[in-house]
């Protein structure tokens, strides 16, 4: 049996206390995982937190960025270790799909945006800090015309990571280049992928030290996020409501992504029928910047039915299929737990299920079963009540909700939204989202809410929330070498 | 053969078929007692009046308990608390201790000496070199209404030493922890400790400790228990696994003699098999965590949960029934909120253990223990 250890400040560590990791399709074990207890956890940030200064004097971020270099290759297509075995690029695939039901295809394209991160760390670094020169992360301060120096927040960076998609991974990988020691907690269902990154890293020379991975309970989550000076969650809102207002949090909850039709562009929205339909199930609709709503003060019903027929032409296919572009469910019961979800949702009145008069009359419903797996088929919803739960509702399947009502109404009721695509030609209509503040990031113009642009990141900035700026002067002549100001 | 490896072998059948022949007489003493109207509590004397035979009658030992049925929890919650006094004890000073009461009506168990008899007898397994005769206690876990506060108080007292204590209310844990509340969680176990490090530190002839997991976690990252002069811990309270256990030993507190034990206020103390840190033969020590009732006063049965009438087989998981057998408390059958798996009878022990103890699955509830 394949057994992930605890990574321990870069060490394995066999834990005592196992979780099983089964086959969607099968029910069979594939592997198990040690889980940390709190108390190890909360060992080994201390100790690691003693250690940060020398860790990060011991290197320089111009190093850690070529380490990342060397480790993007590395997690593309090196044999890693993976507990007591090797692993290759089709092990990881394969076992990434058996436990949380990705597709091999789309395992392959979340692998290349890691990778591109990875390899591009330079330019992702460059676009979190506004092309601050790295030596003002190693010396504290960099001198040009002016002076800019930062301190930091934390030593460490804590996440508790979630399973939806491994490209998600891509978010924390900055801050080690920045010298920020990492603790991290897997998401349950996937540990593949940190596990395959920090291998990586270490393999390409990252001081192991700096590197722990904690699959634990949800005592050594909050243990990671009350230790950690500053920490990422992810997770639903019940589980991201404790901590939103912890500044050392930053939060990463569902993204209510949406795409704002304007006035002037609602009548001509079939236009942007791709652009809708790539936000809506890029990704098989897993992550938080594809579109759950599509809001537009005319036309909506029209549009919702030319969605549904395109996107009822996805079907579910097995996990390794090449086309495959639909992510299983746990089980069949949990899809159809999650169908009666939104049945009940439809039931409460001026909601429909635009998708359904499209969906094969022989088919049970939006939950199909291909190759041992559940499948969710997408669902175009419709309702003209911007206050209507399902106008709010995200879930892991591409599943989107076209919101009908006057213009004001729809702005009112926006409700906090991470990526938003407005599709307008009038200037005005698009200032009036500058500064909304339930407004993350923003695209103005025909942008699918998907497209990601990694040196702006879509969620929140990872350089701001490592690091502050603060006043800085001296006295002291420039030496070649490191200055230390005084 | 170390000490605590021949008391952690398989005891054998004499030993085993001794221990039940104990265990009946002693439920043939019990139920006379509880059923007399000059010695049973008004409980069971009504309780006897419903049913069509005499329990004294037809029950000849352990076997013949389930004549009685199940113990029911709920007839714990509420008064009138002197329903449970036992006739044969009235006028005697009676503690209340009370179990649970994080949300609803805690249960409430009457006692008027059998907390001290259980930690009397508990003492009896504890080393003189780890917890060494006349030294001092801290305690540092629940207090309030429960025995635990007492009951430590007591233990160290019978062993001639003296406690300290500090105030810990798991009620208000628990309201921090499902309320998300944990800033002010780590607030209130920061607020704990440096009262314990405040008694540590000033008085040094503490030797012995009681305390929880997590409450040992927070203790150690602060200081070196070995520098303080700990010698023992009894460490319980709350759910413990085979990962903490070896955690413990390994990392928290090498060198103190750990002592993982399971009690509650309706059962006493049970004792958790010897470890045995150098098996014969090598390999690694075994950490699973196995816990033995104080029989004749206490009896685990690991049954089936959807035929409590089944016991289920060495190494299987079971749902706990508990029965508690003194003068004090008469507790038949009583289906347990935990769940474990069946371990035979040891040297030390002989009779039937659980070990993995958890909370019972079904009840499908997360187990809050936050500081404590």
């Amino acid at each position: 049996m394949l057994h992930l250890p605890v990574l321990r400040r870069g060490s394995p560590y066999r834990s005592l206390d196992v979780q099983p990791l089964a086959d969607l399709r099968t029910g069979q074990r594939v592997a198990e995982l040690s889980l940390a207890n709190p108390g190890l956890i909360a060992r080994d940030l201390t100790e690691t937190q003693a250690e940060a200064r020398s860790l990060r004097d011991g290197i320089r971020c111009e190093e850690l960025v070529g380490i990342c270099g060397k480790a993007a290759e590395l997690f593309l297509d090196g044999e890693l270790p993976a507990g007591q075995r090797s692993h290759g690029r089709e092990d990881y695939l394969a076992h990434l799909a058996a436990t949380t039901g990705m597709p091999l295809a789309m395992g392959r394209r979340n692998m290349d945006k890691i990778a591109f991160v990875l390899r591009e760390m330079e330019r992702v670094l460059a676009g979190l800090t506004r092309d601050l020169p790295l030596d003002a992360i190693d010396d504290g301060w960099h001198e040009d015309e002016r002076m800019v120096s930062f301190r930091r927040t934390s030593d460490l960076l804590g996440a508790v990571l979630p399973s939806n998609s491994p490209g998600v991974h891509s978010l924390w990988i900055p801050a080690l280049a920045l010298k920020t020691c990492l603790a991290l907690k897997p998401g349950r269902q996937e540990p593949w992928t940190p596990m395959r990154i920090a291998q990586a890293l270490l393999a390409a020379g990252t001081p192991p030290a700096m590197l722990g991975i904690y699959p634990t309970s949800h005592a050594g989550a909050a243990e990671i996020l009350l230790r950690s000076g500053r920490s990422l969650l992810f997770g639903d809102r019940a589980t991201v409501a404790p901590w939103r207002h912890d500044p050392g949090v930053q939060l990463h909850g569902p993204g209510w992504s949406k795409v704002l039709f304007g006035p002037d562009c609602a009548a001509r929205a079939a236009d942007h029928l791709e652009l809708v339909a790539e936000s809506v199930a890029a990704n098989g609709g897993r992550s938080c910047i594809n579109a759950s709503g599509v809001w537009m003060p005319s036309h909506g019903h029209q549009f919702g039915l030319a969605l549904a027929e395109k996107l009822s032409t996805i079907p579910a296919r097995a996990l390794d299929d090449p086309a495959a572009a639909l992510a299983a469910q746990p089980s069949a019961a949990a899809a159809e737990a999650v169908s009666q979800f939104v049945e009940q949702r439809l039931a409460g009145g001026r909601a429909e299920d635009l998708t359904a008069r499209f969906r094969d009359p022989g088919a049970a419903g939006r939950v199909a079963t291909v190759d041992g797996s559940s499948f969710l088929l997408p669902t175009v919803l419709y309702t003209d009540d911007p206050t209507h739960l399902l106008a709010q509702t995200e879930l892991l399947f591409p599943l989107v909700t076209i919101v009908e009502a006057p213009t004001e109404q729809l702005i009112d009721h926006l409700g906090e939204t991470l990526v938003l695509s407005v599709i307008s030609d009038d200037p005005g209509f698009q200032r009036r989202f500058l500064d909304d503040r339930r407004v993350d990031r923003l695209n103005l113009g025909a942008i699918p809410t998907t497209r990601v642009s990694w040196d702006q990141p879509h969620e929140g900035n990872l350089f701001h929330h490592l690091f502050e700026q603060r006043a800085l002067q001296h006295d002291l002549a420039t030496s070649a070498g490191s200055p230390s100001p005084r | 053969m170390s000490d605590a490896a021949a008391l952690a072998a398989p005891a054998g059948a004499e030993a085993i078929a001794d221990a039940r022949e104990r265990l009946d007489a002693h439920v043939r003493e019990m139920v006379a007692w509880h059923f007399d109207r000059a010695t049973g509590c008004p409980f069971w004397l009504e309780y006897a009046e419903g049913l069509d035979f005499d329990p004294r009658d037809v029950i000849g030992g352990y076997a013949d308990l389930h004549r009685l049925g199940h113990f029911q929890d709920e007839w714990l919650r509420g008064g009138p608390i002197r329903r449970w006094v036992p006739q044969g004890l009235a006028g005697q000073p009676l503690y209340v201790f009370e179990t649970g009461g994080s949300t609803g009506l805690p249960k409430s168990r009457i006692n008027i000496r059998d907390f001290q008899t259980d930690y009397e007898l508990y003492s009896d397994t504890l080393s003189d070199e780890s917890f060494p005769p006349g030294s001092d206690w801290l305690m540092l876990g629940p207090t309030g209404p429960r025995r635990l506060r007492l009951a430590i108080e007591h233990l160290a007292q019978h062993r001639g030493g003296a406690a300290f204590h500090v105030d810990l209310d798991p009620r208000w844990v628990n309201k921090l922890v499902r309320g998300g509340r944990h800033q002010e969680m780590a607030a209130y176990k920061e607020h704990v400790i440096d009262q314990a490090l405040k008694i540590l530190r000033g008085h040094d002839g503490v030797r012995c400790l009681f305390t929880t997991p997590k409450l040992l976690e927070a203790l150690c990252e602060k200081v070196s228990l070995v520098k303080l002069g700990i010698r023992g811990i009894f460490c319980g309270g709350t759910e413990m696994n085979a990962q903490f256990h070896r955690f413990a030993r390994e990392e928290l507190v090498p060198g103190i003699d750990f002592i993982p034990t399971y009690g509650n206020t309706l059962m006493g103390l049970a004792c958790s098999r010897p470890f045995v840190a150098e098996p014969e033969g090598g390999g690694d020590p075994d950490y699973t965590i196995t816990y033995y009732p104080p029989h004749p006063r206490a009896i685990f049965d690991l049954v089936d949960p959807d035929d409590p009438s089944r016991t289920v087989d060495y190494g299987e998981t079971g749902r706990v029934m508990l029965t508690t057998l003194t003068r004090e408390f008469f507790m038949p059958r009583f289906l347990e909120r935990d769940e474990g798996e069946r371990e035979a009878p040891i040297v030390a022990y002989p009779w039937d253990g659980v070990s993995g103890l958890r909370l019972f699955q079904r009840f499908g509830e997360s187990v809050v223990v936050g500081v404590y």
